[in-house]
């Protein structure tokens, strides 16, 4: 096949995965989206077998390698629970950082086989370009691992920080600067390793300082540093479908992280700089223990339902944790048998990455149209009669209004203290993951539900 | 004075940082997730670099370093490749409408 008509069938492809990203602005055209991305790939991977056009024994290797990563990838993406993806998508961004790693030093060892000179003898812009990709790829990686380790709680989510952590960092990049540099002009195979190792410490360094809360910040990041590896390896080889993908890729990644942090209130560079809620947690836990509370018990709760003409739910993390989403739908389903009206309220970071909540309201069956965004539905709250608490905490904050102090102060938050009453299912009354205590604990017209989520709605069900 | 391919390949860069940008900002919230897992997928079309990679060699020496590198790569983006697009599919096929005669 010719270099010119592959090169074409690589921008077809590039132009289906455009395609694929478009088709998700709305779930009509989501799965046809999907399915463009699936062509693209196709036409990318044969385009590919038969530009190399050699079908000898490596082939068949390739083949099963193929085979066997498909076989792993399938499994996984079967077995999943939903409420593990932001574990798995933080898992896949590593395995892209990886191969990027892979194929930048295969291009390294034998730029022959790429065009792009002889070992020891790289085109200078090849290099660079190698460099960038195998770079990222390796912060990619090594930040992807932590982050995997962090959500699945094999590691503490608090965040870890330390002294001199940012003259550290800094330190770092400017030798990543410096290495390329001698790099580039000396050729030398050990300063490509080297690279490699300190960009693999670098991504462990920015994802320890950053906390449980700030994860979904992390995961956009994380997904946009892979994109950027790919477009890194993609001029390294010339490859346009590499090229667009990367920039698609890296620049939906940087959005959804801008979103994350808009959803915070917080810049971005706070974010990585890590450390937040690590400071103020005790005294405020201190100073705010006995102010009184009231709880209550399913009876309760199913009472002030059953006597209500809407509902409005504001799932969080807790509800994925407790695993709470299919109970909640049952629950649900008995009010609107009782005409009550339900809706419910996500609030931009509810949950452990962009969208999670939706996804586990759409596992349990929860049509997409009664499910509302936070610009959407936070009018309602004040003309309706109860809002139901699952498993949020810092998103429901009246704090973040009124109390320039707060460490939250200015983040959107969902107004549920304007509803006539407030169920709030909860464990404990543990502040959230930034540490701060919820005033809306001990309103006039709140009532506290102590229980695991899952139970507490089965039990609420069972009384309505 | 010709123009140096390099150049080329940055606008193409460049444009696609724009497209997308546009087509995300269009990506309703709800869909977020299914986003993250598609393009998780799309970009492991690093497999074509891989490929090569694996491919560079004769017979008589299949696995030496560098095509070595080339098939791990291929293995890892492949588990990326199948794995994304089918959670995502999983994903998007549980998104539904109202249905009308809900009792």
């Amino acid at each position: 096949m010719s270099a010119n008509l592959s090169a074409s069938f690589y921008l077809v492809s590039g132009v289906l995965f455009i395609l694929a990203l478009r088709g998700l602005s709305s779930p009509e055209t989501s799965r046809q989206g999907n399915i463009f991305g699936i062509i693209g790939m196709v036409i990318a991977v044969g385009v590919t077998f038969l530009s190399v056009g050699n079908f000898s024994t490596g082939f068949i290797y390739v083949l099963i390698f193929l085979a066997a990563g498909g076989s792993i990838g399938a499994f996984i993406a079967y077995r999943i629970p939903m409420t593990a993806m932001p574990e798995l998508v933080a898992g896949f961004h590593s395995l892209v950082g990886l191969a990027a790693v892979f194929v930048a030093i295969s291009a390294f060892i034998n730029p022959g086989a790429f065009n792009l000179g002889e070992p020891g003898n790289i085109k200078l812009a090849s290099l660079i370009e190698m460099s960038i990709g195998a770079a990222v790829g390796a912060i990619t990686f090594s930040g992807s691992v932590i982050a995997f380790l962090k959500l699945q709680g094999i590691m503490s989510g608090a965040p870890i920080t330390f002294k001199g952590q940012h003259f550290l960092n800094a330190l770092i990049f400017i030798s990543i600067i410096t290495l390329t540099y001698f790099l580039c002009s000396t050729q030398n195979s050990n300063l490509f390793w080297i690279l490699i190792g300190i960009s693999f410490l670098v991504g462990f360094l920015i994802i320890i300082p950053i906390g449980g809360a700030d994860m979904p910040v992390v995961i956009s990041m994380l997904n946009s540093y892979s994109g950027w590896a790919a477009a890194g390896i993609g001029f390294t080889l010339e490859n346009s479908a590499l090229i667009i993908t990367g920039a698609l890729v890296g620049s939906s990644g940087a959005i959804l992280s801008y979103i994350m942090c808009k959803g915070m209130n917080r810049s971005f560079f706070n974010v990585i700089l890590g450390g937040f809620g690590a400071t103020e947690q005790d005294t405020l836990n201190k100073t705010k223990e006995q102010k009184p509370v009231k709880s209550g018990n399913a009876d309760d709760a199913a009472f002030l339902m059953k006597n209500a003409s809407s509902v409005i739910i504001v799932p969080g993390y807790g509800m994925a944790v407790a695993q709470a989403q299919h109970a909640l739908r049952e629950m649900v389903d008995t009010l609107k048998k009782n005409d009550i009206k339900v809706s419910y309220a996500i609030h931009p970071v509810a949950g452990r990455m962009p969208g999670h909540m939706n996804v586990l309201l759409a596992e349990a069956n929860v049509p997409y149209d009664e499910v509302f965004e936070l610009e959407e539905i936070n009018n309602d709250f004040a003309n309706a009669d109860v809002a139901f608490v699952i498993g949020a905490n810092d998103v429901t904050n009246p704090v973040a209004k009124t109390d320039p102090q707060s460490p939250i102060y200015g983040m959107p938050v969902l107004d549920v203290e304007k509803c006539k009453s407030v169920l709030f299912v909860k464990r404990s009354l543990s502040p959230g993951y930034a540490g701060i205590d919820n005033d809306l604990f001990y309103k006039e017209n709140t009532l506290m539900l102590f229980a695991d989520a899952k139970k507490m709605t089965e039990d609420i069900t069972k009384n309505l | 004075m010709e123009i140096d391919p390099f150049i080329f390949r940055l606008s193409i860069f460049i444009l696609s940082i724009f497209v997308g940008y546009y087509v995300v900002w269009s990506v309703t919230p709800s869909l977020h997730t299914p986003l993250m897992s598609v393009t998780n997928a799309i970009s492991s079309v690093i497999i074509v670099g891989a490929i090569i990679a694996a491919l560079a060699n004769n017979d008589t020496d299949i696995f030496n370093s560098s095509s070595l590198y080339g098939y791990f790569a291929i293995l890892l983006a492949a588990i990326n490749i199948f794995g994304g697009f089918l959670v995502t599919q999983r994903m998007l096929a549980m998104y539904k409408k109202k249905k009308r005669k809900d009792k």
